[in-house]
């Protein structure tokens, strides 16, 4: 614990900046991930385990598309439509069996598929780190704000995830399909009984939170190390963001995502080896005090 | 007096068990055999534990690990101090281990289902974090280092390994016969009451929180002692003990074996242990073919092993008659 350098750095300018859009960045990232798995609770009723194995692939496919074609375009859309796929046949295949099962299924199944795609990704790509490198034009010197130090790629990092949550809240709430889903997360049975075509809706959500995973697996494979088992901390800090924001809530779950990525680069100065603790205790407070967390509407 | 009877037989039978299993393995003397041995105790141990609190009382926890590791690192570390004997020092453990679960259980168990699995998980987690970062005491990421004294009591040498395996076998089977008395006791028919209709439960005047606290309190205990177990084994604790991928584990041998046959985690148990034992040896994979058997488990038969056999004989007999 080093907490007189926490002090210290909150009264400078320059690391306030510097670690401020550390944490923006990595609470955008996290909230790519955590909102696919919250659509995923919320309309499915399924915790999907698997979905920081999603993240992984959509890291690989990136890194093997931006290798074969230098586009830095084509790695995006490789990890964002790759993973897309690799989760609506998953969702057809063999989750699609399990809805409506107690927990202890869906925690069995996703950590068989975990178990599976990490081997697979093993002998494909080999168990080394693994990273990805960034095209010429995104090779800019840092921008510096006030004496703190920012990536340029964090910049477009920002641009990219802060475009898409702002999509997503008005997908979801202002669009017929927004409408149609979150009706269908109520009462799929009424909604059925209208003429849609449920099992397409269901499928649909899943394949859109696949495609958040395995873009924000794509967008940070050149920030992070790239390697098998990757998957299991995104997840678990997506899990955190989900129960803290409140399960199902996208709202929530920006909220808890900026909050968990200001924790991680605040967390690193002032404590670094209790980050991970810190994040678990808020969860826990959020579970004791409001269990149907920040934005949930609280139930019987 | 029939409750009399079937705990004596519960001892006769755990008895026999004993004699049938830790004898020739104590006369035998491979070294492969008192190692499969203890594996079996330990991690038997905290799946019989666990399945108390999920096939009886229908609590799914994420965080049983915790008392797990707790158990081994208190173990560790009394006997590291000195002065206390092996015996006193698990005592002492699994009463260490039992407040902690009293403390988590009192506020886990208030929760149902979903949150509860992950209030269990982040208190876990949490308890990860505090021992990483306590490195004074607990030796942080790298462990408890140095090795945990044995000294010997009543004759028994945990040092020798097969004093350890039949020690270990011994507390398994008398912890299983425990838990079997708990689970036939009226508590234990409160417990199942809970699990299947906890609104009839509270309406004849049980309180579901004291019940699932005590069903808490007591698997979290047994789960201290299997940690100590394993703190003897490897002589030391570390915090992958206290892991989720633990916790996963003694899931995952629960649900190979079956939540509805008492012995149901202690065959999943054996199946685990056997298939990584022999998966590591045949090929890298492992990861590919456990995943591919727990999936065709868990999609083809819906259910754990035992379940399915159980289930499968009722059926021929209710068709017979």
């Amino acid at each position: 614990m080093d907490l007189g350098e926490l002090s210290s750095c909150l009264g400078s300018a320059s690391c306030l900046v510097t670690q401020v859009s550390a944490g923006l960045t990595i609470g955008l990232l996290l909230f790519l991930v955590a909102s696919g798995l919250t659509l995923i609770f919320g309309v499915l009723g399924l915790v999907n385990f698997a979905h920081g194995t999603l993240y992984m692939l959509g890291s690989y496919f990136a890194l093997t598309a931006y290798g074969a074609t230098g586009s830095f375009l084509a790695a995006m859309a490789a990890g964002a439509f790759g993973v897309a796929i690799v989760g609506l046949l998953m969702e057809r295949f063999l989750l699609s069996r399990i809805y409506g099962s107690d927990v202890l299924m869906q925690l069995l199944v996703c950590y068989a598929i975990i178990l599976i795609v990490d081997d697979l990704v093993k002998i494909i790509w080999g168990g080394d780190f693994l990273k990805m490198d960034l095209p010429d034009a995104f090779r800019q010197p840092p921008v510096i704000i006030a004496g703190g130090i920012i990536p340029y790629y964090y910049l477009i990092l920002f641009g990219i995830t802060a475009t898409i949550a702002v999509a997503l809240a008005y997908g979801m709430g202002r669009t017929r399909f927004g409408r149609t889903v979150r009706a269908a997360a109520v009462n799929p049975g009424m909604v059925g009984a209208l003429g849609i075509n449920t099992a397409a809706i269901f499928a649909a959500v899943f394949g859109i939170g696949s495609l958040l995973a395995g873009l924000a697996g794509a967008l940070s494979a050149p920030i992070r190390s790239v390697v098998p088992g990757a998957g299991v901390s995104i997840l678990i800090e997506s899990f955190i963001v989900t129960v803290i924001g409140g399960m199902g809530s996208i709202s929530g779950a920006l909220i808890a995502a900026l909050l968990i990525g200001f924790t991680r680069s605040f967390g690193s100065i002032g404590f670094p080896l209790f980050t991970e603790g810190m994040m678990f205790l808020m969860m826990a407070l959020v579970l004791l005090l409001k269990p149907s967390g920040l934005a949930g509407k609280s139930q019987a | 007096m029939r409750t009399a009877l079937s705990w004596r037989g519960d001892v006769l039978v755990a008895a026999l068990a004993f004699v049938a299993l830790a004898v020739p393995a104590f006369a035998l003397g491979v070294s492969s055999v008192h190692d499969f041995a203890v594996r079996f105790a330990i991690f038997g141990l905290l799946a019989m534990s666990l399945n108390l609190l999920i096939g009886t009382t229908g609590l799914v926890s994420f965080g049983h690990a915790a008392f797990f590791g707790s158990g081994a690192y208190a173990f560790g570390l009394l006997m590291q101090s000195g002065g206390w004997s092996v015996p006193a020092a698990i005592l002492a453990a699994m009463a260490f281990t039992a407040v902690l679960a009293l403390a988590i259980g009192t506020l886990c168990v208030r929760l149902s289902e979903i949150y509860f699995a992950f209030l269990t998980l982040a208190f876990q987690m949490l308890i990860h974090s505090l021992v990483i970062s306590w490195v004074s005491l607990t030796g942080g990421d790298q462990g408890l280092m140095g090795g945990v004294p044995k000294p010997p009591f009543l004759g028994i040498d945990l040092g020798d390994a097969r004093h350890l395996a039949m020690f270990s076998a011994f507390c398994l089977l008398v912890s299983v016969v425990a838990l079997r008395q708990i689970v036939r006791s009226p508590f234990g028919a409160a417990l199942r009451m809970l699990r299947d209709n906890p609104e009839r439960a509270a309406f004849v005047g049980l309180s579901i929180f004291r019940y699932r606290l005590a069903a808490f309190v007591i698997a979290g205990t047994f789960a201290g002692l299997a940690g100590v177990l394993m703190s003897l084994y490897v002589s030391g604790a570390f915090p992958t003990f206290l892991y989720w991928t633990t916790s996963g584990e003694a899931i995952f041998m629960i649900m190979l074996g079956g939540i509805t046959v008492f012995l149901g985690p202690l065959v999943g148990t054996a199946i685990f242990l056997v298939l990584n034992d022999r998966i590591t040896n045949i090929t890298e994979h492992h990861g590919l073919v456990m995943g591919s058997i727990l999936l065709v488990l868990v999609l083809g038969l819906r259910k754990g092993l035992l379940d399915f056999v159980v289930d499968a004989w009722r059926e021929r007999q209710e068709k017979r008659t």
